[in-house]
């Protein structure tokens, strides 16, 4: 249908439109329903993990090597654990590790960021080159150096993801101090007579707050999902603890014996839960961008 | 009270100039406006003088010294596109009040309207924007207002009500006024004198050349 020449038309039907299906959502519910959902599941392990006795992971001969079935949903290994309860167990301890490391990994960029973009063009040079630095490095092998040389276990993995996922939010952050630094309205309130820690803490950090918690929530998967490679590579968190990283490592010798559960369920729950804060992540972002936030 | 630009020149990069060698001064209870054709330098001369910019040379005085630009300044600019000059995370309510408490009858007398003070700012329109910059730069401690086509995108029956206001205010308080403006009808009606800058760039490197009025309120120059 032409809209140009029959706009009447087209508008009349929208509006049928939306009588008939008045229960529809728009797209900010959605968004909410959505990161709602994600946030249930990520605390919904972290409940269940708590709740969950060790006797699923205690060693068990009479059950071992079971497919999975009713009462062992993920299958048990060749110790008789079982698996979904060791699944829940290690994706929680995922997520504190990620939890802590991406934590001080969002701290390290918002000083960083703040200070490249308001200290100096000295103090700019300096950070803006050990970004690069940091940068040009893969994560991975800065990730296992820093674990290698803290002796390993959880302290390693944390200060090791702690220390290399801040680059690329400092950038963001001290683009966007840059940005709002100059921007009218804050020239027009340093006009207005206000000075520069009263910019700073009324007018630049709410503006950084959402990058914050957007960026605090975006490195998680990547802490996740580090953390469990370089276990699962042996740099990392202890083999008595029911890492992801662990599982999977521990469970190659198996697969070739057509134990496929041992690395299956732990994996795509690792996949599901990384995905869930990816969207958490991004939805956010949506909910908080004023210029978004009311579509 | 006196704004005086003695002999400035600015320019944003290194090696171009946008304008040298220019001198102008407003006077309290003066309304001057600043006209040329777009790209010619008015905002940035507007911008200058309010001290948003530092002149690369010569220097822009406020009763023969050097504004210093600490505290409230008591020049101050009202800019084009005001959804610019509002934070955006900011209610209405915190923005209009950044400077100074603003009074409720200029509010009214501006046709704001009570319901919008709680609202974000993209959820009003321009014209609505604008009104709260022009409250907001209107303190009793404003001795120039240096207004950048102002009323540019507003309605006519807007601008005149907003126009109405503002000059009241100039002249009640005995501030000077600064008018970007390409309105020749507007400059005609309101202004005391017109510095045309593109006449004043293109004719002499030197002091610039004040277009006057005549007796009459017609000007004498290309907008007659």
């Amino acid at each position: 249908m032409n809209v140009l020449t029959e706009p009447e038309n087209t508008i009349l039907e929208g509006a049928q439109r939306n009588g008939i299906r008045s229960y529809k959502l728009n797209r900010r519910q959605k968004i909410l329903i959505i990161t709602g959902f994600c946030t249930a599941l990520l605390i919904g392990v972290m409940i269940a993990a708590q709740l969950m006795s060790n006797e699923g992971i205690a060693t068990n001969f009479t059950q071992q090597n079971l497919a999975p079935s009713w009462s062992h949903p993920f299958g048990t290994d060749w110790l008789g654990r079982d698996m979904f309860t060791r699944t829940i167990k290690g994706l929680a301890i995922s997520i504190q590790i990620g939890l802590l490391a991406s934590s001080v990994s969002v701290v390290i960029a918002l000083v960083l960021g703040m200070a490249a973009a308001t200290m100096g063009e000295k103090v700019d040079d300096a950070i803006s080159w050990l970004v690069d630095l940091f940068m040009g490095v893969p994560h991975l092998v800065a990730l296992i150096l820093i674990a290698v040389v803290l002796g390993g276990g959880a302290k390693g993995v944390i200060i090791g993801v702690a220390l290399t996922h801040w680059p690329s939010l400092t950038r963001v952050i001290r683009a966007e101090v840059m940005q709002v630094r100059t921007s009218q309205y804050v020239l027009v309130s340093r006009h207005m007579g206000k000075g520069r820690w009263w910019i700073a803490s009324k007018h630049i950090l709410p503006h950084l707050l959402p990058q914050f918690f957007v960026g605090l929530i975006l490195i998680f998967p990547h802490a996740i999902l580090h953390e469990a490679s370089i276990t699962f590579l042996g740099f990392g968190l202890s083999p008595h603890l029911p890492a992801i990283g662990v599982i999977l490592s521990e469970s190659m010798g198996y697969l070739a014996a057509g134990m496929w559960w041992l690395a299956f369920f732990p994996g795509l729950s690792l996949l599901v839960i990384v995905r869930a804060f990816d969207v958490i992540g991004d939805n956010l972002r949506l909910l908080m961008d004023p210029h978004s936030a009311h579509e | 009270m006196r704004l005086e630009a003695k002999n400035i020149g600015f320019g944003y990069h290194q090696n171009s100039w946008i304008f040298k060698h220019i001198s102008l001064a407003v006077e309290s209870g003066e309304i001057v406006a600043l006209t040329g054709n777009s790209g010619c330098g008015k905002t940035t001369l507007a911008k200058v003088l309010a001290g948003y910019e530092k002149p690369r040379e010569g220097r822009v005085e406020l009763n023969g010294k050097a504004n210093t630009f600490a505290g409230y300044n008591p020049v101050q600019m009202i800019f084009q596109h005001p959804e610019k000059s509002v934070n955006p995370r900011w209610r209405i309510r915190d923005t209009v009040n950044e400077g100074w408490p603003v009074d409720r009858e200029l509010l009214h007398r501006l046709g704001i309207e009570e319901a919008w003070m709680n609202r974000w700012p993209n959820e009003l329109s321009g014209g609505e924007l604008q009104r709260f910059c022009v409250a907001r730069a209107l303190s009793p401690n404003t001795q120039f207002i240096i207004a950048d086509e102002m009323t540019t995108m507003l309605d006519a029956i807007t601008q005149a009500q907003i126009w109405e206001v503002v000059l009241d205010l100039v002249k009640q308080r005995n501030m000077g006024m600064i008018i970007v403006s390409h309105e020749e009808k507007l400059i005609k009606r309101i202004c005391d004198r017109v510095i045309d800058l593109e006449a004043v760039l293109n004719n002499c490197e030197g002091e610039i050349k004040n277009l006057d009025l005549k007796p009459d309120g017609l000007l004498v120059s290309q907008l007659e």
